[in-house]
């Protein structure tokens, strides 16, 4: 950034953390971006003419007397459709070697959308897989993470959802991606054809953390543009959001606050709040949906994060690899898509809701089943029909790599049914089961 | 707003997120509402603490741009809501601003839009005569608010006896007209309108007697019904992890819990589930009076994304508009989704102004101020003899699942019907998962209740709900037996004693909030069913072997489901009552007499 004309440059500097530092400066804004030796930074506490900074790029070598300029702005994104197809770092620079970006001002981190002005979200996303179609239908507005192990292939599969689903732009949200992640995201766009339709914000680890805390504002700004200013479709990625929290402890750390749970600032409900209820569905037609991903340590979801996370997003999906057929599935108990209820049965087949709650209870019978196998004790007749049908349940259902459309879904679920249950022990609506039970030749 | 000249002001000295520090030129009252000047825009704010000369300031909105120095207007009044005709199918955001009034798809800062309608004409009708004597809360006159008698009272903030000197014809009236004149011990007059305005944290108590609360609450949820009712005036709460159902539950209650006025206060959660309420209410009918359910509700939006500070007026908002209406004698259910999400507002504050914190890092004080804010609803006979209640319901989301968390435990206290939400219900698609053992309702042992609810059931009802809660922890217990010794390794008498149990929680707990018919169950249709399964529950069935046992009670549970989703009494109603009678007559055993 340029310095102006007869702008003030303090060179004072009475406080230096990791992550912030303190200059005595005057006429400064709440939030405003200043640049500390040459690297970009924010007002997050003001009292009297002490201001403490958080240093984006982090303080490393930054003298006492460093020069410190102030903008006079909060953080910005410069937004047109030439972002279409770039690739940028958390401060809006292309890191593709193409030029800058023109385009009209905005502020990051905006107001939210007036609650009366949105529209129900009622429009599906299509995936092709089962695990998420058929169990977990995902709708336009909606806001869902991958809760997910490290080692979990979630990257691969939001960048299959990411793919599948018919949205105008992809922009995507890296926060401490490793440089193969990136490149990963990068080729899989390009050998699918569609970088031209996708943006990216990317902090990798090779960049200071505290950067992480502008990727998902920037995302989002660009997200905003393209679905209020063009009524576009617009899908969000964000990964790793467990990355962004830590980076927001971090902050909270050096600014001497005292932490609630798991060492996370008492904020952390309202700053992931602030980033996930930017979804949204317009009147008008453009919308937000936004794909998460939050890693967990040891599949714990009672850590903050996680925990947080779920009382803000509308549903979570959970990957577990099936040990019974060797492949990663979309674990049907734990995961949710709370906002399926809109569409399932009323966009889709009528039989939906019924034939996925009733799978699922099946699938429990057979996970009780192996729980007396493990225990030595003998299985019933019914437990070794449930077993079976658990097991081409998450092969042909629920398995990642499957790839089919709901109605075909549907119908492979009473296929299930019928070949090892009575309507008796499956208990749907007589007239759905009058209308889809397989007859027999 | 006093004349402008008197009012404290301040200048701006530090800003920490939504905490601002400012130095004052004069008196400053703890919660006091002031302005901080910020370019053309107002930021409207709350004192809540002051020290060393410096009123420490919480501000209902972003602080970006704020600058030390700028002006600060202080009020003199402390958060108050307006009060008359027009709240009804009103979407207020925390501080009772009209949303469907603002501009723009975004929310503007100080964008404040007027509560209420001042230009539409109200048809009043005079209930007070010239020369009654008159206080607080007395009723002057009526207006029809969408099919409720909207009470026009005497402000709540008159103290002492008044004399009516004279009330204005039937007649349309805007708002602010004055409809009357009273008179005051000193001889003075003083003209009243159709609104009026009061202060949110402080109750509103112009009534003459709190009693226990003694009348069932039907809200057509069996679980609760049945097992742990609600009483009108009653405190309950619905602490369950994310997931578990708790919104759907509480929308399931709004929609068909038997009350004249619904409050939602939506503080702190996803705005799509607002917006769900928005678009559902305005087409669902009230099934009592055939109008729109939208009719009825008045809903207070705090969003999460929505300015944190808020979130704790949403709450004593939408309280105080339910004390409105509880004074004009109509019975009003409130809904807060969710109070955590309210303590978490007040711990991030008490975080910033450094002080030091209790347990979870929430502020000391939480306890008392979740037992404060319950103890407002309640079962009141007004002065005038009438009778008003608030029900409320609040739903706490404990960090991490965890019961053993602060919010929870100070709620524990103070709310006496108990809903838990069990993950475990929840993931075997048990809905609604509030767990029949863990959940209580302190209501079924108050003999004010237990005698009016004979009166809607039958004179054994109570033996007979204990019988249930019998019957389903027996099946819990034979389960788990059979899952320590296997299937074969217990008496045959143990699988029927679960599956007993499975029948009580398939046929009378779960519900599905999705079907027309089955959503929600009125009393009388719960008390045959409750007959219906108890009396399958109470006889003796014989078995071959364990296997045989399975198969059979899913049969009768499939024929119950279908029962239950068929119109009460109907044809197919019937056809299944025969279908039931039939699987039960095959394995029953006489009974010896």
């Amino acid at each position: 950034m340029e310095t102006r004309a007869f702008q003030k440059i303090y060179t004072k500097l009475t406080n230096i953390t990791k992550a912030t530092c303190t200059v005595e400066a005057e006429n400064v804004g709440y939030e405003e971006i200043a640049i500390v030796a040459g690297r970009m930074a924010q007002v997050v506490k003001i009292n009297g003419k002490s201001v403490t900074l958080q240093v984006f790029g982090g303080t490393e070598n930054i003298p006492t007397n460093a020069e410190v300029i102030f903008t006079g702005k909060p953080p910005v994104l410069k937004v047109s459709d030439d972002l279409a197809g770039r690739f940028f770092n958390a401060y809006g620079k292309p890191i593709d070697g193409g030029p800058e970006v023109d385009g009209e001002e905005r502020e990051i981190g905006g107001p939210s959308v007036n609650p009366v002005r949105r529209k129900q979200p009622s429009e599906l996303i299509a995936t092709g897989i089962a695990g998420i179609d058929l169990n977990n239908t995902l709708v336009t507005g909606q806001k869902i993470p991958f809760f997910a192990d490290p080692d979990q292939p979630f990257n691969q599969v939001m960048a299959m959802v990411a793919l599948r689903a018919k949205s105008d732009k992809i922009i995507l949200g890296g926060m401490g991606l490793t440089m193969d992640d990136y490149l990963y995201f990068k080729n899989v766009f390009d050998n699918a054809g569609a970088l031209d339709r996708i943006v990216s914000f990317v902090s990798t680890t090779e960049d200071p953390p505290v950067e992480r805390l502008l990727i998902p504002d920037m995302a989002l700004t660009a997200a905003e543009y393209f679905a209020v200013d063009k009524n576009e479709k617009v899908l969000v990625l964000l990964t790793d959001m467990t990355l962004y929290a830590d980076a927001l402890s971090i902050v909270s750390n050096r600014m001497d606050q005292i932490p609630s749970k798991d060492s996370m600032p008492g904020s952390l409900y309202s700053d992931l709040a602030k980033i996930y209820e930017k979804a949204v569905q317009f009147p008008t037609g453009g919308s937000i949906t936004i794909i998460a991903v939050t890693t967990l340590s040891g599949g714990d979801i009672t850590h903050a994060i996680p925990d947080n996370t779920g009382y803000i997003t509308e549903g979570q999906l959970f990957l577990r690899r099936d040990s019974e057929i060797g492949k990663v599935i979309v674990d049907p108990f734990r995961s949710l898509s709370r906002l399926k209820q809109l569409v399932i049965g009323k966009k889709t087949r009528e039989d939906h809701p019924q034939v996925m709650n009733t799978a699922v209870r099946l699938y429990a019978d057979a996970a009780n089943a192996r729980t007396k196998l493990e225990n030595g004790f003998d299985l019933s007749e019914y437990d070794e029909r449930a077993l079976k049908f658990a097991r081409e349940y998450s092969e042909r259902l629920l398995a990642i790599d499957v790839n089919i459309d709901t109605e075909k879904m549907l119908n492979v679920g009473w296929e299930l049914f019928a070949k090892y249950f009575t309507p008796a022990e499956v208990g749907i609506k007589a007239e759905l089961v009058n209308k889809y039970w397989p007859k027999e030749n | 707003m006093k004349d402008d000249r008197t009012l404290t002001r301040g200048k701006v000295t530090g800003i920490v997120s939504n905490l601002v520090m400012v130095e004052v030129d004069g008196p400053v009252a703890q919660n006091e509402i002031c302005y901080i000047q910020l370019g053309g825009t107002q930021l409207m704010s709350e004192v809540i603490k002051y020290a060393n000369g410096k009123a420490y300031i919480q501000v209902f909105e972003s602080t970006r741009g704020l600058k030390v120095g700028a002006e600060v207007i202080f009020t003199q009044a402390m958060l108050e809501v307006t009060l008359g005709p027009g709240i009804l199918s009103k979407n207020y955001d925390g501080l009772q601003h009209d949303l469907d009034k603002m501009e723009g798809v975004f929310l503007k800062r100080g964008d404040y839009t007027e509560p209420l309608d001042e230009n539409k004409l109200w048809e009043f009708i005079p209930l007070a005569k010239d020369g009654d004597i008159v206080e607080a809360g007395s009723w002057l006159g009526q207006v029809d608010e969408n099919g409720q008698p909207h009470k026009i009272m005497v402000p709540f903030k008159f103290t002492g006896q008044y004399r009516v000197k004279t009330v204005v014809p039937q007649g349309n009236y805007k708002i602010i007209d004055p409809i009357a004149i009273l008179i005051n011990n000193a001889g003075e007059e003083i003209p009243v309108s159709m609104v009026q305005k009061w202060p949110v944290k402080v109750p509103i108590k112009t009534y003459r007697e709190k009693p226990r609360p003694f009348k069932l609450l039907e809200t057509g949820v069996r679980t609760i019904d049945t097992l742990n009712p609600i009483v009108e005036g009653g405190t309950g709460f619905i602490p369950g992890p994310f997931g578990s159902g708790k919104t759907v539950l509480q929308h399931a209650i709004s929609k068909q819990a038997e009350a004249d006025i619904v409050v939602v206060a939506a503080c702190g959660e996803r705005a799509n589930e607002v917006v769900e309420i928005f678009t559902e209410f305005p087409e669902l009918e009230d099934p009592r009076t055939g109008r729109k359910l939208m009719e009825r509700t008045t809903i207070i939006a705090n969003t999460s994304n929505m300015p944190v500070a808020a979130r704790e007026a949403s709450v004593y908002t939408a309280m105080t508009i339910a004390e409105y209406y509880r004074n004009m004698g109509l019975r009003v259910l409130l809904l807060a989704d969710s109070t955590s999400r309210w303590a978490q507002a007040l711990r991030e504050m008490s975080n910033r102004m450094e002080e030091l914190p209790g347990p979870d890092a929430f502020p000391m004080d939480l306890p008392a101020i979740i037992a404060g804010f319950y103890a407002r609803a309640g079962f009141v006979y007004l002065k005038n003899g009438s009778t008003g209640s608030i029900t409320f319901i609040g739903t706490v989301s404990p960090a991490g699942g965890n019961l053993k968390e602060p919010v929870t435990e100070s709620t524990k206290k103070v709310g006496r019907c108990f809903y838990a939400l069990s993950q475990q219900r929840a993931d075997s698609k048990r809905y609604p998962a509030i767990d029949p053992i863990d959940s209580y309702s302190k209501y079924l042992e108050y003999p004010e209740l237990q005698e009016y609810i004979v009166t809607r059931t039958d004179e054994h009802w109570i033996a007979k709900v204990s019988e249930l809660k019998n019957i389903l922890l027996r099946g819990k217990e034979a389960y788990e037996q059979m899952n320590i010794l296997g299937d074969d390794g217990v008496p045959l008498d143990y699988h029927i004693r679960y599956w007993k149990s499975e029948i009580v929680d398939f046929v009378i707990l779960q519900q599905d909030a999705f079907d027309k018919i089955d959503a929600s169950t009125p009393i009388v249709r719960q008390k045959e069913l409750v007959d219906k399964v108890l009396d399958i529950c109470r006889s003796e069935f014989s078995f071959e072997s364990f296997e045989e046992v399975n198969p059979y009670f899913k049969r009768l549970i499939n024929a119950f489901k279908q029962m239950n989703y068929s119109e009460f009494h109907s044809e197919k109603y019937k056809k299944y009552e025969s279908e039931i009678s039939a699987i039960v007559a095959e394995r029953k055993v006489a009974n010896g007499n």
